[in-house]
């Protein structure tokens, strides 16, 4: 690693006014950050430390949306929004491995929108809102390719606000080393409409198949998804993990699969 | 460099900190507590597992100056106040859990942080809990069955290959 200071702010506003100097950077949970640090891939001059920023840990009901803390860790999650939002709760239990869940953040995670990421597919489907120390931003426009957010400079993921859907599930696809999502889909059905955000499928990063949205839309089974044609291959992501023919195919199984676990 | 007080395995301990280093280099550099060990140092294997605050923390993926206040426990800890070994050591040697012993450290702390939450858990739990632990020697079967009688339950019952 190259060599920087560490600061520790104890609220938004001086977590905000630290990343205001040169190369500052936040970290989070640091279970991507820091594996990047030791690869030299990032050189901050400063990072400044989420963690001890207690007001962005949180998980409540607010009427039909739940609203999570930006500082919010995958096992917190979990255990808490088990009751209210099942699918989502499935979904943090999986990431990683428990020491992961310990660290890791839904903050951390939405910023950084690795392509094979979880919750991205999550914030897509259902339509969240990311909030942060800034603005609002609709998740239709908040990712924005592989890495890619509309996130600026300094700018810190405070909350992820949710609709709680009727039904959800995530339905992930392992890729045995990593245990991150060769492919993962998340399901999530409202009153009025269905939503379906596969994640680490395309080149273009995560996305919302619209095609099953709207099959799913008029007929909430499995079975509606069996005509539909999959994503075409060539736009997927082929590595020696996956051709992008294997991952096209996989989006529709997976598909059927949270269709069919959805509670 | 920065100061940093935390409480490890009960003891207050005081030390300046450089920004980028690692709570397992503090521990095993500067506190010479080099039971806790590196496997890979890329978050994979869990050898460097310690407890933070209570909970499992994969301690060559967090900086030294964020335990700062924090309580850590590694596995020097571990052992009953006379010096024997704790019920989840004894298990593990009781059921031939280690052979070359570098993953231990790790196993028996994220056995510790399972069973403090789930007292009997399934071997399926235990499996599952255990994704981000790896070893190379034992083939796991032997682990489970130590964490099930750590646990109180027939390490007997847990199912064959
Ligand atoms: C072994 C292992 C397995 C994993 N498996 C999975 C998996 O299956 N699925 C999955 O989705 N993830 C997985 N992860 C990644 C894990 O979920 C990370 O915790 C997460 O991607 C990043 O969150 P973090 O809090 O650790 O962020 P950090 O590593 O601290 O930061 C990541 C990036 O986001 C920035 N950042 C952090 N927080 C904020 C914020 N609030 N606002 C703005 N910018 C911010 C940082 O500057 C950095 O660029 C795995 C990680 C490991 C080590
Ligand atoms: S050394 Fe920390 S996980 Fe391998
Ligand atoms: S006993 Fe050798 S790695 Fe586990």
């Amino acid at each position: 690693m190259y060599s920087f200071d560490i600061e520790r702010p104890k609220s938004v506003a001086d977590a905000v006014a630290a990343l205001g100097a040169d190369e500052a950077q936040p970290i989070a949970g640091g279970q991507t950050l820091i594996p990047t640090l030791k690869q030299r891939l990032a050189s901050p001059s400063k990072l400044v430390a989420l963690s001890g920023i207690e007001e962005m840990k949180y998980v409540r009901r607010d009427g039909d949306t739940l609203v999570i803390g930006g500082g919010t860790t995958h096992g917190t999650i979990a255990r808490e929004t088990a009751e209210h939002f099942p699918g989502l709760a499935g979904l943090a239990a999986r990431i990683g491995d428990p020491a992961v869940r310990n660290r890791g953040t839904i903050g951390g995670s939405i910023a950084n929108n690795d392509p094979s990421a979880c919750y991205p597919s999550a914030a897509l489907a259902c339509g969240a809102t990311i909030v942060t120390d800034k603005r609002e931003i609709a998740a239709d426009d908040y990712f924005q390719g592989m890495f890619m957010t509309a996130l600026e400079e300094g700018e810190i993921v405070t909350e992820i606000r949710f609709p709680i859907p009727e039904k959800s599930a995530y339905m992930k696809f392992e890729q045995i080393a990593s245990r991150f999502p060769l492919v993962g889909v998340f399901v999530a059905k409202f009153a009025d409409k269905v939503g379906v955000g596969v994640t680490g499928a395309s080149n273009d990063g995560v996305f919302r198949w619209s095609e099953a949205e709207q099959a799913l839309g008029s007929n909430f089974a499995a079975d509606a998804v069996s005509g539909l044609t999959a994503p075409d291959a060539s736009d997927m992501i082929s590595d020696l993990h996956g051709t992008g023919a294997y991952r096209a195919h996989l989006v529709g199984v997976m598909t059927k699969r949270a269709v069919a676990a959805a509670s | 460099m920065t100061e940093v007080t935390m409480t490890v395995n009960g003891k207050s301990v005081s030390r300046p900190v450089r920004g980028n280093e690692l709570l397992v280099e503090f521990l095993r550099e500067q506190l010479r507590l080099t039971g806790t060990h590196v496997g890979c140092d890329t978050s994979q294997c869990g050898a460097c597992c310690v407890h933070v605050n209570g909970e499992l923390v994969k301690a060559c993926t967090m900086f030294a100056a964020e335990a700062d206040g924090a309580e850590v426990a590694t596995i020097e800890g571990m052992a009953n106040a006379d010096g024997s070994l704790n019920v989840i050591q004894q298990a593990f040697q009781d059921h031939h859990g280690l052979q070359c012993g570098f993953c231990t450290p790790g196993m028996v702390m994220a056995a510790a942080a399972l069973l403090k939450d789930n007292p009997t858990p399934t071997e399926a739990e235990i499996r599952h809990y255990l994704q981000g632990n790896i070893c190379r020697c034992t083939g796991y079967h032997n682990i489970i069955k130590a964490i099930m009688a750590a646990s109180g339950q027939d390490a007997g019952k847990i199912a064959a290959e």
